[in-house]
């Protein structure tokens, strides 16, 4: 019982983090109509940030705030110096470009921090459990995610649904000629955006940076599955990337603690132990692989055009 | 078509002679690192023959290439360490594999199209590597070493470096003249006509998804086969010959090459890997070249070197 308290807000914090880095991604694509895989890199530049920061200034929070505007930065000036020439071409072109960059940020890490991986230590105050039930700990950290993921998803749908920027981007999404034409900057929004994306990743990065170590290529594996996350929830949909996160978040983390013993039951112990961790992996494919099946437009399809 | 030969067929020409006189290059001056090398080139250039085929021809652009390799290389692998080492054994199995594979990939796939499609075979290929990084009975992340490479009794040596050179290079250019009589077949011509305009095929009466899953399996086992010949030339099989960059550098080598022609991928393959060798003995932190380099072709360079090469060609 407890463990599965447990388990099941590991997996609300995965899937909230998962949110954050699909969020940006789903954005970009819905609106600029671009296929970033080089969001994994901003991730991860937000961790290695995050790490550089809080260790110069010994703050952690100083640390976080600092990595996300230099996030902000990177991902502007990543925008307008290469993305912006992709707009409006080939989906492949924009796969090729964006491979490209990983390949570029990865060794550009390997050179500035070198191979090994960073720690960021969390602050006392994080790393201590918190009573979220009569004799239920849970640690703060994990915790202040959870709140803090959701608070900026709240923001975020906030910001979408009921600001004029927010109202602008929903219009862009529908139909990009037709706001251009109503005299709004497009060229500008779509930095913003794009930023936006940037800082979206790099939250979901440094935050992710405690629990993990940070390391080379640690935004890649966690792209596919944002990737996943997108599939699923339909693409260009904000709503939809937040259900299949949570979704996805959940399924993960409980089939990896819960599916061995469970199959423990019906194979034998050896056999199970062979089988879990491959079939626990496979979990959230098959899950794609279903709603391919039954709905290939995903579950929350954006509004067609 | 009767004056001659044009830039592009003279590139291909060029090409394909180059690799049949390699090894006696190679024999005169006594370097057996350029051998090595080109065998590589020759298997991965077979691979990206074979993504040609559907990202090309078809215009399905597979992102999780780099899973029939692996496919291929562990049907050969487990069955080599589990004591069958005859390659007549082995490499049907790793054929088959690779085809049922791309049948349930495929089936499931097809159903989208565009970025859908390219991220669902991303995801399902990434789903493949974390199974084979799951066979702890197989090494596991670390991969398996395969002690002994496919025995084809006395038919060719596997282990003698030209016969294996020679093999995988016949098996190169039997895939590309494979493709050559499919994309000129009926068959061919109704998967090409799916790529321009599939309303109007599906008008005349061309059921469409089963004509792309047909020509998604054939690229596949294509596939399947070059990872069987890569797992025999490292002698090794490891989740990491289908992760995610290695299908990325496929797509790279297709494109760089130029999508849908014939021998654009071969040349692709050639180019890149050479970039890349050539790059990595300069610095070791080539990649920092490399990655703003594919951007920089993406940018400017339409089609490729046989784009380029066309646009000679017309003047």
């Amino acid at each position: 019982m407890l463990l599965l308290v447990e388990q099941i807000l590991n997996g609300l914090q995965f899937g909230l983090l998962l949110f954050l880095l699909a969020a940006g991604l789903t954005l970009v694509f819905g609106i600029m109509d671009l296929v970033n895989l080089a969001h994994g890199s901003l991730y991860m530049m937000g961790a290695y940030f995050a790490a550089t920061f809080a260790a110069w200034t010994g703050s952690f929070l100083l640390g976080a705030l600092l990595a996300l505007g230099a996030t902000l930065v990177l991902g502007i000036v990543l925008e307008v110096t290469a993305l912006r020439h992709l707009y409006g071409r080939d989906h492949l072109d924009h796969v090729l470009a964006t491979f490209g960059l990983i390949l570029f940020f990865n060794e550009a890490v390997r050179l500035i921090w070198g191979p090994a991986g960073l720690a960021l230590p969390l602050p006392s105050w994080l790393s201590v459990p918190v009573e979220i039930l009569p004799g239920v700990y849970y640690p703060a950290y994990r915790l202040a995610i959870i709140v803090v993921a959701l608070a900026v998803a709240l923001l975020l749908y906030l910001g979408v649904m009921r600001t004029r920027i927010g109202m602008l981007i929903r219009a862009g999404a529908s139909n990009r000629e037709m706001i251009g034409a109503l005299g709004i900057n497009i060229k500008l929004l779509y930095t913003l955006v794009f930023g936006l994306g940037a800082v979206l990743a790099g939250l979901a990065g440094l935050m992710q940076a405690p629990i993990l170590t940070v390391q080379i290529g640690m935004g890649e594996n966690i792209l596919i599955l944002a990737f996943v996350i997108i599939v699923i929830g339909g693409i260009g949909s904000i709503r939809g990337a937040f259900m299949a996160a949570i979704f996805v978040g959940m399924i993960d983390t409980l089939g990896r603690a819960f599916l061995p013993d469970l199959l423990r039951q019906v194979l034998n112990s050896a056999a199970a132990s062979t089988a879990a961790p491959a079939l626990s992996s496979m979990l959230i494919y098959l899950l794609m692989a279903l709603v391919l099946v039954v709905r290939p437009e995903g579950l929350f399809p954006a509004n067609r055009r | 078509m009767s004056k001659g030969l044009n830039a592009r067929q003279a590139v291909a020409a060029l090409t394909v002679a180059g690799l049949v006189l390699l090894p006696l290059y190679s024999h005169l001056t006594g370097n057996i690192f350029v051998l090595t090398l080109f065998t590589r080139i020759v298997i991965l250039a077979m691979a990206a023959a074979s993504l040609n085929l559907i990202m090309g021809y078809g215009g399905m652009m597979s992102f999780g290439h780099a899973a029939y390799l692996g496919i291929g290389g562990y049907a050969v692998g487990i069955l080599a360490q589990e004591g069958v080492g005859s390659g007549f054994i082995q490499w049907p199995v790793a054929l088959a594999a690779s085809a049922l594979y791309a049948v349930v990939i495929g089936a499931l796939s097809l159903r989208t199209r565009g970025v859908y499609f390219i991220m669902i075979t991303l995801a399902f290929a990434q789903m493949a590597y974390y199974v084979a990084s799951g066979l702890a009975r197989y090494g596991g992340d670390d991969g398996l070493t395969i002690y002994k490479r496919s025995d084809f009794s006395g038919l060719v040596d596997l282990s003698n470096r030209v016969q294996f050179y020679y093999l995988c290079l016949a098996c190169l250019l039997g895939a590309v003249f494979l493709i050559w009589r499919i994309i000129n077949s009926r068959f061919g011509l109704v998967v090409q006509g799916l790529r321009s305009n599939e309303q109007r095929m599906q008008a005349i009466g061309f059921p469409a998804k089963r004509y792309r899953l047909v020509c998604f399996v054939i690229s596949g086992t294509l596939c399947g086969l070059a990872g069987a010949l890569l797992a025999n030339n490292t002698d090794f099989v490891s989740p990491a010959m289908m992760y995610w960059t290695r299908s990325g550098d496929l797509m790279v080598m297709v494109i760089l090459g130029g999508m849908g022609t014939l021998f654009g991928p071969v040349a692709g393959a050639v180019a890149f890997l050479v970039l890349e060798e050539v790059l990595s003995q300069v610095t070791e932190y080539w990649a920092l070249i490399m990655g703003p380099l594919l951007l920089l072709i993406v940018l400017f360079g339409r089609g490729g070197i046989m784009g380029t090469l066309g646009r000679l060609d017309r003047g």
